[in-house]
C-alpha cells in the first residue's frame, strides 16, 4: 500500500544530517532534568519549604501554568513535586523539538526542491515520510529512556525506577504524537512557514485547552493530547494507559499523513492556491510594503493567537480569585512570605511577562526573515535597485516594532475581556495595558540583539531563540526553583517592573531603550559593510 | 566613455579565491559578453559590481562612481537580472514586476504591459506555480521595463525556450540601437556570438581573454567532416590539423581557423563530395586555452 523502498539509506542520511541537532536537544533535556532533580533536596530542605511549594502548586494559577499536582498535600514527596513542576514544560520542549525537526525533513526539503531530487531516485513515494518518522520515533524513545535513567540515578528517594521510566516514556509519547501531527500539517500546507504555523498553533491550542480543563473540567483536559499525557501521574500513581492512548492516536495520525502523502502530487498541498492580482496595490511599493505582505499572515495569526492566550488565562482569573478569597489561611501565609499585593495580582503580573515573552517570537521572526531572504537569494532583487541596505533594515525594524505593539495589545485585550467577565477584582484596562507596555523595551532589546547578530554573526542568528528560551525558563521557573537574582538579571525581561505590584521605573525603561537603539545602530553599520550571500 | 570599469578585482571567500585580479572595461553603447564555465566567477563578479559583495581588493567604478560606496546612486541608472531567480511564492508575477519597477524609481506601466504580452506571461499567477522559464521572464520583464543606461544580465536566457530566446535577443538589439550599454553573462557561446560586440572569457576566477569575437575566432578550431572521392594522402604534413579520425573516405578533424584554407585546398585536390563544418563551441575554446596554458606553463 505504501511504497517505502530506499528507507534504509534515507534514514541513515537523515541521521547523518541531524545527529548534531539531536544530540544537542537530548543533552539539554537530560542534563536539565537531572540537574533540577538533583537540586531538589537543597531547594526544599525542610518540610516547611515543601509544604509551601505544595500549596503553591495546588493553587489554580499554578495548575493553569504547570498542570495539576497529583501528590498528597500532606506528605511531601519530591517525586510528585518534581513531576508537577517539570513534566509539562519538558513535554512542551520535546514537542517543539519534534515540530522543528520533522518540518525540516518534510515540507522544508520539499519546498526548497531537495525532495524532488530524492524522489527522482529509485525511492518509494512514502519512503521519506517513513524514514523521517521512524528515525524520530527511535530518537524520542531513546531520549525518554535517557531522561528516565538520569532521573532514577539522581538519587532522590521518592523518584524510583518505575516512576522515572514512566516519566521518560511520557515524554517519548508526547514527542511521537507531535512528530506525527507535524507530518500531517506538512501535507496540508505548501510552505515551511505554514507547516510550522499550524503545528505550533496546534501545540498552543492543546496547551490552553489543558489549562482551562485542568481548572474547570477534567473532560476538556482529556480531549487535549497534552492534558491526556499528564494523566500518567508519574511518581504518584504511575498509570500507563495515557501513554497507550497517545501512541494509538499517533498511529492513526501517522496513517493519515501517509494517506495524504500518497494521494497528493509533489510540491502540492490540500490547501489550494488562488490566482492573484495582476498589479501591485499601493501597499506593495516599498521594502516595507513587501515585508508586510510577506509577513502579514504570520502577524495576523500571531495576533489572534495572543488574544486567545490572554483570554484563556483571563478566563481562569475568577477561579484563582475565589480560591484565595475563600481561604483565609492562604492569605495569611502569603502575607507572611512577604508578597505584596494579592495572589491574583501576582498571577496577573506573571501573565504580562508570559504575554510579553510569547509576543517576542513574531517580532524576532520578522528580523530573521531578512536573513532567510538573503539565504534564498531574494535580496539581490531589492538591493540591485534603488534601495540602500540601511533602508532595508529600517523597514524590517519598523515592521517588527509595530508588531511588538500589536502583540502587546492583542494579549492584553484578550486577558482583559475574558477576566472582566469572570473576576470580581476589577482590573482596569489602562492599568493592564500599562503593565504590558512596560515590557516593550525588553522586547526591543531582544529585537536589537537579533539585528546585531544579523549584521555581525549572520550564521549564528538563530542563537537568539536559545536566549529567549532560557529567558522564558528563568522568568517562568525563577520563583519555583529559587534561582538567584543575578540569573534573572541576565535577561532584559528581568529588568522590567512588575506593575501594578511595583512602581514603574522610567530609568530602567530608558536604559533598555537606549541599549536597543545602540545595538540596532551597530548592527546596521555591520550589516552595511558585510558581504551579502544573495 | 567607459561606463563600467573593473580594475584588479580580487574576491576571496575565506581561503578560496573566487576572483583573481579581474579587470575589464565597458564602453558606452556596447554589448559586452562575459562567458565562462560553471563556477568560473561570473556571478561573483556581477555581485561585486552591484555592491552586494565587498571586493577583497581592487576597484570597481560604474558611471565613474564607486560600486560599493555609491551603490544606491549607481542603481538609479542600472537594471539587473540575477542568475538564479528566486521569487516570493505568495506574490504574483504582476505584483513583483510592479514592485521591482517601483523600487527602481521609475513608473513605466505601458512598457510593462507590452513586455508581458511579448513574453507571453500570465501575471496573475502566484510565483510558486511558475516554471523556471516563467520566473526568468518575471525578472527579465522587470529589468527591461526600466529605462536604464546599463543593463547587467546574468545568464538571462536560462530556462527560456528558443522562441523566447529570440524575443529576448530582439529586445537586446533594440536596447543596443538606443545606445544602451549591456553586460551579458552566459556560458552559451552562440548566444554571446549573436549579440555581443566584445567578449571576455573567465575561467577559475581569472580573465583569460578579452576582445572582439573576430579576434578570438582565430584562436578557435572548427570541427570539420569531409568526404572525398579518393583517399587523401600526405595528411601528416598538413599544419593546423588535429584529432584526425578516418572511416572509409570520411575524415573527421579539428582545424585551426587560420590554416583552414590551406587544409581545404589540400582535400579539394582529392575531390570533395561532402563538407560539414561546425563552429567552435565554448568547450573547444576552453580546450584550446587549456592546452595553451599547459604549453605555456611548460615553457
Ligand atoms: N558566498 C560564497 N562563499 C564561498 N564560495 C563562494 C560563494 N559564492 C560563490 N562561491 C564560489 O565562487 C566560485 C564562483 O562562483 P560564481 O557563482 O561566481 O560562478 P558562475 O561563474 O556564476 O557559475 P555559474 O555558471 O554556475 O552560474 C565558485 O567556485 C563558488 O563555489
Ligand atoms: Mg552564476
Amino acid at each position: 500500500m505504501f511504497n517505502i523502498t530506499g528507507s534504509k539509506v534515507l534514514s541513515a542520511f537523515i541521521l547523518k544530517k541531524d545527529y548534531k541537532r539531536i544530540l544537542i536537544w537530548i543533552a539539554i533535556l537530560v542534563i536539565l532534568s537531572f540537574y533540577v532533580a538533583k537540586s531538589f533536596p537543597s531547594l526544599y530542605p525542610t518540610d516547611m519549604d515543601a509544604k509551601a511549594i505544595v500549596d503553591t502548586l495546588a493553587n489554580p494559577a499554578m495548575i493553569a501554568m504547570l498542570g495539576p499536582y497529583y501528590g498528597d498535600t500532606n506528605s511531601f514527596q519530591m517525586g510528585a513535586i518534581f513531576s508537577a513542576e517539570m513534566l509539562l514544560f519538558t513535554a512542551l520542549a520535546v514537542a517543539i523539538m519534534n515540530i522543528l525537526l520533522i518540518t525540516r525533513h518534510t515540507r522544508k526539503d520539499e519546498e526548497e526542491g531537495r525532495l524532488e531530487l530524492i524522489r527522482s531516485l529509485p525511492v518509494g513515494k512514502s519512503a521519506i515520510l517513513f524514514s523521517t518518522l521512524s528515525v524520530y520515533t527511535v530518537v524520542n524513545i531513546v531520549m525518554g529512556f535517557l531522561i528516565g535513567i538520569s532521573l532514577a540515578l539522581a538519587g532522590i528517594e521518592s523518584m524510583n525506577w518505575s516512576g522515572s521510566i514512566l516519566y521518560g516514556m511520557t515524554l517519548s509519547a508526547t514527542g511521537i504524537l507531535f512528530a506525527t501531527t507535524t507530518s500531517v500539517f506538512s501535507q496540508l500546507t505548501q510552505t515551511t512557514r505554514g507547516t510550522l504555523g499550524y503545528s505550533f498553533s496546534f501545540l498552543g491550542f492543546t496547551y490552553l485547552l489543558r489549562a482551562i480543563g485542568d481548572i474547570n473540567s477534567e473532560a476538556l483536559s482529556l480531549i487535549s493530547p497534552l492534558g491526556l499525557i499528564m494523566r500518567t501521574k508519574t511518581y504518584v500513581e504511575n498509570v500507563w494507559w495515557p501513554i497507550l492512548i497517545v501512541l494509538a492516536l499517533s498511529v492513526i495520525i501517522g496513517y493519515i499523513a501517509f494517506r495524504l502523502n500518497n494521494i497528493r502530487d509533489l510540491n502540492a498541498s490540500f490547501i489550494p492556491v488562488k490566482p492573484g492580482k495582476k498589479d501591485a496595490s499601493i501597499f506593495l511599493q516599498s521594502p516595507l510594503g513587501l515585508a508586510w505582505r510577506n509577513q502579514r499572515g504570520t502577524i495576523i495569526g500571531w495576533a489572534i493567537g495572543m488574544m486567545i492566550l490572554g483570554a484563556s488565562y483571563g478566563s481562569i482569573l475568577g477561579d484563582v480569585e475565589s480560591f484565595f478569597s475563600g481561604n483565609e489561611m492562604y492569605q495569611k501565609l502569603l502575607e507572611g512570605i512577604g508578597g505584596a499585593g494579592s495572589m491574583v495580582e501576582q498571577f496577573v503580573v506573571m501573565l504580562y511577562a508570559i504575554i510579553a515573552m510569547v509576543g517576542t517570537v513574531p517580532v524576532l521572526q520578522i528580523i530573521l526573515k531578512l536573513r532567510h531572504e538573503e539565504k534564498r537569494n531574494r535580496l539581490e532583487h531589492i538591493l540591485s535597485r534603488v534601495v540602500s541596505r540601511g533602508k532595508l533594515i529600517f523597514s524590517y525594524v519598523t515592521l517588527a516594532t509595530i508588531t511588538s505593539l500589536i502583540m502587546s495589545f492583542a494579549g492584553t485585550f484578550g486577558l482583559y475581556s475574558a477576566s472582566a467577565s469572570v473576576a470580581t477584582t476589577h482590573l482596569k484596562f489602562s492599568t493592564m495595558m500599562k503593565a504590558s507596555l512596560a515590557y516593550l523595551p525588553a522586547i526591543w532589546v531582544f529585537m536589537s540583539i537579533t539585528v546585531l547578530l544579523l549584521g555581525m554573526f549572520p550564521k549564528a542568528i538563530k542563537v537568539i531563540w536559545v536566549y529567549l528560551g532560557l529567558t522564558f525558563a528563568t522568568i517562568y521557573f525563577g520563583g519555583l526553583l529559587q534561582l538567584p537574582e543575578w540569573v534573572s538579571n541576565l535577561t532584559p525581561f528581568g529588568h522590567v517592573q512588575k506593575i501594578p505590584m511595583e512602581d514603574y521605573n522610567i530609568i530602567s525603561g530608558i536604559v533598555l531603550f537606549a541599549i536597543s537603539i545602540s545595538l540596532i545602530l551597530i548592527g546596521n553599520i555591520k550589516y552595511r559593510t558585510r558581504n551579502l550571500e544573495g | 566613455m567607459s561606463v563600467l570599469k573593473v580594475e584588479n578585482l580580487t574576491k576571496k571567500f575565506g581561503k578560496f579565491t573566487a576572483l583573481d585580479n579581474v579587470s575589464l572595461e565597458l564602453q558606452e553603447g556596447e554589448v559586452f559578453g562575459f562567458i565562462g564555465p560553471n563556477g568560473a566567477g561570473k556571478t561573483t563578479t556581477i555581485r561585486s559590481i552591484l555592491g552586494i559583495l565587498k571586493a577583497t581588493s581592487g576597484k570597481i567604478t560604474v558611471f565613474g562612481k564607486d560600486s560599493w560606496k555609491d551603490a544606491v546612486e549607481i542603481h538609479k541608472r542600472l537594471a539587473f537580472v540575477p542568475g538564479d531567480v528566486s521569487l516570493w511564492p505568495n506574490l504574483t508575477g504582476g505584483e513583483i514586476i510592479d514592485l521591482f519597477i517601483k523600487l527602481n524609481g521609475s513608473n513605466n506601466k505601458s512598457k510593462k504591459e507590452e513586455l508581458i504580452k511579448l513574453f507571453d506571461l500570465d501575471p496573475s499567477k502566484k510565483c510558486r506555480t511558475y516554471s523556471k522559464g516563467n520566473r526568468q521572464k518575471v525578472a527579465l520583464i522587470a529589468a527591461l521595463s526600466v529605462d536604464a543606461d546599463l543593463y547587467i544580465l546574468d545568464e538571462p536566457t536560462s530556462g527560456l525556450d528558443p522562441l523566447m530566446e529570440k524575443i529576448f535577443q530582439e529586445c537586446i538589439r533594440n536596447l543596443k540601437s538606443e545606445g544602451k550599454t549591456i553586460f551579458l553573462s552566459s556560458h552559451i557561446l552562440s548566444e554571446v556570438e549573436q549579440l555581443c560586440d566584445r567578449v571576455c572569457i573567465i575561467r577559475k576566477g581569472k580573465i583569460i581573454e578579452t576582445g572582439s569575437l573576430k579576434e578570438l575566432r582565430h584562436l578557435m578550431r572548427n570541427q570539420i567532416t569531409i568526404e572525398t572521392k579518393s583517399t587523401v594522402s600526405d595528411l601528416e604534413n598538413l599544419k593546423g590539423l588535429y584529432g584526425l579520425t578516418v572511416r572509409d573516405n570520411t575524415y573527421n578533424f579539428q582545424a585551426d581557423a587560420d590554416k583552414l584554407i590551406s587544409i581545404i585546398n589540400h582535400f579539394n585536390s582529392y575531390g570533395i563530395v561532402n563538407l560539414e563544418s561546425m563552429p567552435p563551441t565554448l568547450e573547444d575554446l576552453f580546450m584550446h586555452h587549456y592546452s595553451n596554458g599547459e604549453v605555456n606553463s611548460n615553457v
